[in-house]
């Protein structure tokens, strides 16, 4: 925390920031205390998870659309021993149950703890954030430094749980107790999260800190972009969360290590005998605490999503955004909101009408705020000149994507069409629209968007364009008819679906949405392979090709350690499009107008 | 080669703070839905507890007073160690510090030798009522004083009030036939002691966490007062918000725990 007080390295050393002398590549690029360069290692290490989660779903896949059939390519792989003791995911080419369960707990854990959470806000929040405050850094450069490098042993403490004796964790991404308690390979999946938990707790109390203290002269808070704002409330919801979720999970990992009985009911048998643990405890305990940090995390995993949607529609339709200031007042709204809904998750336990009737009304009120926020974007389309680019697409598709996720949401909100719907393939149709094709497209809008910003590069349209409506139409083909399989009766987790009637039914379904998830694999090539050769091959630009207003545009492309070369300041609000009586269609808030 | 950050030593002038401050509170906001966590699962798991120990039965009063005073005293000093800090008086701070890090050392030796206390006390579960002392009993409580793959010698408490009377306790033999459980009061032993084990453990590991900090402060990081005065002021007074919230959870804990 030495930072800016380097005056005694020597008279050589010239104080303004930016004429430093140059780091080698250790300090530049691995342990780096740059809010870039960190913000790079989470967009890539995040990408590469993501990745690794969908490749995971793609096994469970096969077995969901050719139960019992030999997986073709990695089969022999997987039913390797590779020690004795070793969890197999597979024998003979053919997915086991655990095997199954196993994937099916990390893909879900991956994509949300080690995917989209450290893409939205370790990579998006740490890249962009600063710049669009007119700031130097973050305020705690080292501190930034850290949570990415409490993250990583995180996320590959989970990974390497596949290879640890008993496997990897088999309980859901939920891991409710007692299954969890009693399941093999639950202490590495606990050990990682309390790594992830620290680092998102590093990394909130940073960003909270730098929106309130490094704000450029003149950006005031209402002009501020609505990506920061976005950003401000997930921080909030990150740093008082997840620590609920930290104490849980220290009282699982009590019960599994110690013997204690925090989750573990008494009177319980396992496999035909009575269970070592003395009992007392509550299982509704844990989901509780679980739900109490779950439920504001599915906030934190939109909010940043919004937030980039807004700024690519705001730049892409020409105009002001709609509403701003209700869009504001509705994020700050629903992250508050966002603490009192966990037990929407928790119809089906047997709780009391009156407290189920609170839950539920906290859960139809909730929705207002998203609804708000949602339709200011659509009316900001309204009367605009759309530019039709690659960032604008994925924005524009996440609308509709979005709604259908939260319009599906309602009947699960509900205690009587709960019932009939938990624990389905609903719920998986409809978390999925809100996160994939919503929160992932507004993922994929801001590489796109930003990618020129933090390479100096264009990334290639028509590789865009072929990247997005594929995986456009595959999404929906993916997710629609898991909504209709739901309904249908089909439960989740289960391993081979034929064995209910149910199940049956759907089989034509599962083996429609497999295919398009592995299309949609295929699609995703394009994006791979022009995020990487556009950072050789695309277009140089300069510090602004988008013709944007906000404050990062003002930074040289690539920007230099400590971003600005002449210190910014905010003159006006962040989205003036095509304002009256001038020849360009944007005004930048760091432009000073001449009187 | 560093970027110069704002705030980082002067006060920010809408808040009023520096940075270290209003991130040490937004980490004490976060600490404080982590206990919360962990006290409304006490609550609940308490309430739904069919029996439920009085803390003051088993656990050590009179220790746990010395530890609260010990704590509370490290507090005062911390204040100390920063009002002498702010008076300029460097070398008169450092000895305020010296004696909060003991102070904090202190308190963890009093919980090392009452958790071991604990590991040292059993509790025996009969399969069926037996007689100890004249009385029929299905439990009871004390110290293993030899121990064999057939038998225990099991020396039980004296009874509540009756510490006086040595003589009256022998040591008794005890089948291990007999036995349906045997447990010490480690966090297996019920969910009182889970409940204790896991809040004052977490607090333990709060106060390890202080030591470091102060110690730095006290070693290596002292050397921050000749080149930046007010930082190293700064960095103390964040310390002590932190070392006051340390400070207060073990205010909750010593009534949650041992008094009720």
């Amino acid at each position: 925390m030495s930072a800016g007080h380097s005056h005694d390295h020597g008279h050589a050393h010239d104080d303004h920031a930016h004429g430093h002398h140059e780091l080698g590549f250790i300090r530049k690029w691995i342990f780096s205390t740059d809010h870039k360069v960190i913000g790079m290692q989470y967009t890539v290490t995040a990408l590469v998870f993501l990745f690794f989660g969908f490749t995971l779903m793609m096994i469970m896949r096969w077995q969901l659309a050719n139960p019992g059939h030999v997986i073709p390519f990695v089969g022999s792989m997987l039913s390797k021993q590779l020690y004795a003791g070793y969890m197999n995911l597979a024998t003979e080419g053919v997915l086991l149950p655990e095997g199954y369960n196993a994937l099916g707990a990390m893909h879900g854990t991956i994509m949300v703890f080690l995917g989209i959470v450290p893409l939205a806000v370790g990579g998006f929040g740490n890249f962009v954030m600063p710049l669009q405050i007119g700031a130097p850094d973050m305020a705690f450069p080292k501190l930034n430094m850290m949570s990415y490098w409490v993250f990583l042993p995180g996320g590959l403490i989970m990974l390497a749980s596949f290879f640890m004796p008993g496997g990897a964790a088999q309980s859901g991404w939920t891991s409710y107790a007692p299954l969890s308690v009693i399941n093999p390979g639950q202490t590495a999946w606990l050990v990682g999260m309390i790594f992830l938990i620290t680092s998102s707790l590093l990394g909130s109390i940073n960003f909270i800190v730098t929106i309130i203290h490094m704000r450029a002269p003149g950006l005031t808070m209402f002009r501020l972009p609505f990506f920061v704002w976005a950003q401000f409330v997930t921080a909030f919801l990150l740093l008082l969360a997840f620590p609920p979720l930290e104490a849980a999970g220290v009282m699982q990992l009590m019960d599994r290590l110690a013997g204690t009985s925090f989750f573990m009911p008494s009177g319980l048998w396992v496999s035909g005998k009575a269970a070592e643990w003395v009992g007392g405890g509550s299982p509704l305990l844990w989901q509780h605490l679980f739900w109490f940090l779950a439920h504001p995390e599915v906030y934190v995993l939109i909010l940043p999503a919004m937030g980039i949607v807004a700024e690519v529609i705001a730049n892409n339709t020409r105009k002001p955004l709609w509403g701003y200031r209700s869009m504001v007042y509705a994020a700050a709204f629903l992250g508050f909101m966002s603490f009192i809904v966990w037990a929407h998750h928790m119809f089906m336990t047997g709780m009391s009408t009156k407290i189920s009737t609170f839950f539920q009304t906290t859960t139809m009120i909730i929705s207002i705020p998203s609804v708000i926020i949602l339709t200011a974007l659509v009316i900001s389309l309204w009367g605009g000149s759309i530019r039709f680019n690659t960032p604008m697409l994925f924005a524009i598709a996440f609308l509709p994507m979005f709604a259908i996720g939260g319009l599906t949401g309602l009947p699960l909100g509900l205690t009587s069409s709960d019932i009939h719907l938990h624990d389905t393939y609903y719920v998986i149709g409809h978390f999925h629209y809100v996160v994939a094709p919503g929160t992932i497209f507004g993922m994929f809008a801001g590489i796109y968007y930003w990618y020129p910003k933090a390479t100096g590069r264009m990334m290639n349209e028509t590789l865009g364009k072929l990247h997005f409506w594929p995986t456009f139409i595959c999404m929906n083909c993916i997710f629609f008819p898991m909504l209709i399989q739901g309904m249908m009766g089909l439960s989740r987790r289960t391993y081979d679906p034929n064995i209910y009637q149910a199940g049956l039914a759907s089989l034509k379904l599962h083996k429609m949405i497999s295919w398009s998830a592995w299309i949609m694999a295929i699609a995703q090539l394009p994006f791979i392979f022009n995020f990487f050769v556009s950072m050789f091959a695309g277009k140089k630009v300069t510090e602004n090709p988008w013709d944007s207003t906000t404050l990062e545009w003002a930074a040289p492309s690539p920007p230099p350690h400590g971003n600005f070369l002449t210190e910014p300041k905010a003159h006006r609000d962040p989205y003036v499009y095509s304002p009256p009586g001038r020849k360009d269609d944007f005004l930048p808030q760091h432009v000073v107008l001449e009187v | 080669m560093d970027v110069a950050i704002p705030c980082q030593v002067k006060p920010h002038p809408v808040t009023g703070i520096a940075n270290g401050k209003l991130a040490i509170w937004l980490f004490l906001a976060s600490e404080v839905m982590l206990f919360g966590a962990l006290f409304s699962s006490y609550i609940l798991l308490r309430t739904n507890a069919e029996t439920w120990p009085r803390g003051h039965d088993i656990l050590s009063v009179p220790l746990a007073t010395l530890n609260t005073a010990v704590l509370i005293t490290s507090s005062v000093t911390m204040v100390m160690a920063w009002a002498q800090l702010m008076m300029g008086n460097f070398s008169k701070g450092r000895k305020y510090l010296a004696v909060t890090l003991s102070l904090a050392c202190v308190f963890l030796v009093v919980k090392f030798f009452e958790y071991k206390d604990k590991f040292h006390h059993y509790q025996v579960w009969f399969n069926t009522p037996t007689m100890v002392a004249g009385h029929e009993v299905t439990t009871i409580t004390g110290h293993i004083e030899e121990k064999t793959d057939d038998f225990i010698k099991f020396l039980p408490d004296p009874p509540k009030g009756h510490k006086a009377e040595a003589g009256h306790h022998e040591p008794i033999k005890i089948e291990t036939s007999q036995i349906k459980r045997l447990s010490n009061y480690g966090p297996w032993h019920s969910n009182f002691f889970a409940v204790y084990f896991t809040m004052t453990g977490l607090h333990g590991l709060h106060v390890i966490g202080g030591i470091i900090v102060i110690g730095y402060l006290l070693g290596p990081g002292a050397k921050l007062w000749h080149r930046d005065r007010q930082f190293y002021i700064n960095r103390i007074e964040n310390t002590g918000l932190y070392w006051h919230f340390v400070d207060l959870v073990w205010i909750f804990l010593f009534p949650c725990l041992y008094l009720i």
